[in-house]
């Protein structure tokens, strides 16, 4: 399972943002996207998660095996950590084993209502469903927003170890170091030009 | 799918979940209507199956725009559109969820509710039956209007000017059938044109509502 895209262009809001992107990722790899604000990596994200469609270019991976991680973690305040993730895990099909709760460490908030955790704990939670899901490419997106050192210390470990490890493969966009030896992408090269701002409508008229 | 519906089911009836409100809208409505009609109690019966038509449309609407405005909020709907589950589950799901948070219970609370607009002996059936066949298309129809506008602020406007036309066969024939039962006359061409329109609705509008959806993420 490798993720491989060739000649990429994509828009946000009708404006295209990044174009003629190619890269490709192998198992057990992971790609750092690096780039300003507005530099088009949470678009990228969700083109490649099969939320949005590209402009132009293929990319190749079913998005049947990419697991997608946004800004907002999708969590229900009045469940419980437990009750959320085993809802992830039967939406997947998965069974819910505890460890993930021991990776992420949540053993001791597992019986909380998920809307008494902190910013913190929250992530910790949405960054849990990854672990249960058990998808082999995940797209993150700033997944280290709002974790303290030990936290991020423990993701990259879970990522090297649980995931990486075992022949899976990430893209991140992240503006913190987390310690992969990976490869950084830096997307300012693809910018798109100006020209190609006009949108579909001035070529049809 | 279920997993879904379990989540939905169990997230409505934890506190805030709105399990109730329309329960609550439908009893209000009905408790009422009889003080703003009068006493006359040959009234009351004759519009009797037409107010709780109504009040159980109204009430239907009232749950509506949460159905994926908290998923959208809460960022949970990308995670479950990126998930094996096709979005034309996810709105099947959601639909059923809603029907049984509110339309099973608001047919169920006719009945008893019926006593209080003075029906006749004949009619509680009807009105139960025909809200058993009704209320899903209520139910699978808004769901489609709250597809159309989740993401929008303040949709909860809009969705209801778009659903309430859509709801107006399911409301004329639900209720004429209803009426028609109460008198003693023959209800089956309604009946049918209900049954129809729960059952195309069911069909079709899970395939538009998940398009929409699809529209509506990107």
């Amino acid at each position: 399972m490798s993720l491989r895209v060739e000649g990429l262009s994509i828009a946000r809001g009708g404006v295209p943002v990044l174009e003629g992107l190619s890269f490709a990722v192998e198992p057990g790899q992971a790609l750092i996207l690096r780039g300003p604000n507005g530099a088009g990596k949470t678009t990228l994200l969700r083109v490649l998660a099969g939320l949005a469609p590209p402009l132009s270019g293929r990319i190749d991976a079913t998005p049947e095996s990419a697991a997608y991680a946004s800004h907002a973690d999708g969590i229900k305040a009045t469940l419980s950590v437990t009750e959320n993730l085993r809802f992830w895990a039967d939406l997947y099909g998965r069974s819910f084993g505890a460890e993930v709760l021991d990776d992420f460490d949540l053993r001791a908030l597992r019986d909380r209502p998920a809307g008494t955790l902190s910013a913190g704990q929250s992530r910790r939670l949405g960054l849990a469903r990854l672990g249960v899901i058990g998808r082999p490419v995940l797209l993150l997106d700033e997944p280290t927003v709002s974790l303290d050192a030990a936290s991020v210390a423990r993701f990259a470990a879970w990522l090297r170890e649980r995931h990486l490890g075992q022949g899976g493969l990430a893209v991140i966009a992240t503006h913190v170091p987390l310690g992969l030896d990976a490869p950084e992408l830096d997307l300012g090269r693809f910018r798109a030009s100006p020209r190609s701002t006009q949108g579909s409508d001035a070529a049809f008229l | 799918m279920t997993a879904l519906l379990h989540r939905d089911l169990r997230l409505s009836i934890r506190a805030g979940g709105g399990f109730g409100l329309s329960l609550a809208f439908f009893l209000i409505v009905v408790v009422l209507v009889p003080f703003a009609v009068g006493p006359e109690s040959e009234i009351l019966a004759r519009i009797g199956p037409g107010i709780l038509w109504v009040a159980a449309l109204l009430a239907t609407l009232l749950s509506l725009d949460r159905q994926f405005a908290l998923d959208h909020e809460d960022g949970a709907l990308p995670l479950i559109a990126t998930s094996p589950l096709p979005l034309e589950a996810v709105a099947l799901a959601k639909a059923v969820a809603h029907w049984l948070t509110t339309g099973l219970p608001l047919t169920l609370a006719a009945a008893p509710l019926g006593v209080l607009l003075n029906l006749e002996g004949t009619a509680y059936g009807w009105l139960v039956l025909t809200l058993a066949l009704g209320t899903p298309a209520l139910s699978v129809i808004g769901t489609f209007g709250a597809a159309l506008t989740v993401g929008l602020r303040r949709g909860g406007l809009l969705l209801s000017l778009l659903v309430l036309p859509l709801y107006v066969p399911t409301l004329i024939f639900g209720a004429e059938a209803a009426r028609r039962g109460a008198e003693g006359m023959d209800a089956t061409t309604p009946l049918l044109m209900l049954a129809g329109i729960t059952a195309g609705s069911l069909a079709l509008l899970p395939f538009a509502a998940g398009a929409v959806l699809r529209i509506n993420l990107r």
